[in-house]
């Protein structure tokens, strides 16, 4: 039980997946406009992180045994139609959400996170539990970092920045401290 | 150059301009580079830009998929139906990707071992499936590879300059070369993921003020 905490916490702040790992930088500087769209993405993301998590175990345990070298190429083809299904659910129950989020929906294919997840869950050799909970906690330390990074931008919507430091450099440096606090959980790695 | 007011979009429309080799080649290192103009590819960009022979490994690693795939794309662009070309451009990507594993574990294990699962991760760099969907299925053989080759070139240029100066001030060495000596205190902030963000900042900032400068120059000249 403890090493499911563990993995649970350590997915969710200490290696946050966006800001400690890198993993999934595309939306979170592309969709972290307003909060609404950005934990909503984060949910969608965790959804399909818990479906890979799934797949990935039983792609790893039955199917890949004898060929691992086509593993990269049998995870992105369960993440695109894993996506492509949560697209036609979004599509048909959620249209206004759907429309919201616009090409970010598909472009969770080319998620990082996604992919990353399942490559970290075999080089880690976790469980079908371990593999699920560890998809928790790092759907919700997605969605963590998109609502933060979203509530902070939505601020800096009326501040006076500096010209050159307009655009996205500024988001940049924002992510910096962002990651930087995140960096404070480090300490609770070095017990175990 | 206005390029840094104007973003290039990735998806466009249509097929591209008719343009000659040389541009289209040249295009992907300055006017729209992916790493500094269009934000594409951003976690392998902060991952592994620690150390300057990750950096290069990486912009390598990239350009070989680029030029790979916009080769298969642009060959099979006529039989690939639009409905599941996504899926086909991935699995080309992706058989390109594995190619380039493999050879980078054959030929230098240790940076293939530091480089770890970012390498299998290129499949998911968005700028790959942007560049097959927006330009090599649009172009015939010659521009394909000519655009893969400026966009993987453009990005090794981003990340070496990058990973440069992450490592030059966060270890104090350039290629595992120490440069400034014993009584150098590193400022290891920049080698840890928070100064990847810092630094590409920095870049970002730096890009934005020179072309802001340019701009302002040029409009003097003229009035």
């Amino acid at each position: 039980m403890s090493t499911l905490a563990w993995i649970f916490v350590s997915t969710l702040v200490v290696n946050n997946f966006t800001l400690v790992m890198f993993l999934g930088l595309c939306s979170f500087f592309g969709v972290t406009a307003k909060v609404e769209t950005a934990w909503r993405l984060g949910l969608a993301n965790t959804f399909v992180l818990l479906i890979t998590a799934v797949s990935a175990w039983v792609l790893n345990t039955y199917v890949l045994t004898r060929t691992p070298f086509l593993r990269t190429i049998a995870f992105i083809v369960v993440i695109a139609s894993g996506v492509q299904i949560v697209e036609m659910a979004v599509r048909k129950h959620f249209p206004v959400l759907f429309r919201q989020l616009g090409i970010y929906l598909p472009l969770i294919t080319t998620n990082c996170a996604i992919l990353g997840l399942a490559l970290f869950q075999t080089s880690r050799h976790y469980t079908l539990v371990e593999g699920i909970v560890f998809a928790l906690g790092a759907g919700f330390g997605l969605t963590l970092a998109l609502s933060l990074m979203a509530s902070i931008r939505e601020r800096l919507e009326l501040a006076d920045v500096p010209a050159v430091a307009r655009r996205m450099g500024l988001v940049l440096i924002v992510a910096s401290s962002l990651s930087m606090a995140f960096m404070g959980f480090a300490g609770m790695g070095s017990g175990q | 150059m206005t390029a840094v007011s104007a973003p290039a979009e990735p998806l466009v429309p249509g097929a591209p301009p008719s343009a000659t080799l040389a541009q289209d080649v040249w295009r992907g290192i300055s006017r729209e580079n992916p790493v500094v103009i269009q934000m594409l590819g951003m976690c392998p960009t902060m991952a592994v830009t620690n150390l300057l022979a990750n950096g290069i490994a990486m912009g390598l690693a990239t350009t070989f998929v680029m030029v790979g795939s916009g080769l298969f794309v642009s060959l099979f662009r006529r039989y690939i139906a639009s409905e599941v070309r996504i899926t086909s451009y991935i699995l080309i990507i992706a058989t390109f990707v594995t190619l380039a594993d493999m050879i980078l574990a054959a030929t230098f294990p240790t940076i293939s071992k530091a480089l770890g699962p970012f390498m299998p991760l290129i499949v998911a760099n968005c700028l790959l499936l942007g560049r097959a969907e927006a330009f090599a299925a649009k172009v015939g053989l010659a521009r394909a590879v000519a655009d893969g080759f400026g966009m993987g070139m453009g990005f090794t240029v981003s990340l070496s300059a990058l990973s440069a100066f992450r490592e030059l001030l966060g270890r104090g060495s350039l290629l595992g070369v120490d440069l400034l000596g014993p009584r150098y205190e590193p400022w290891v902030f920049l080698v840890l993921p928070p100064g990847g963000f810092f630094a590409l900042g920095m870049l970002l900032i730096t890009v934005a003020w020179v072309a802001g400068r340019r701009a302002r120059r040029r409009a003097k000249a003229v009035a």
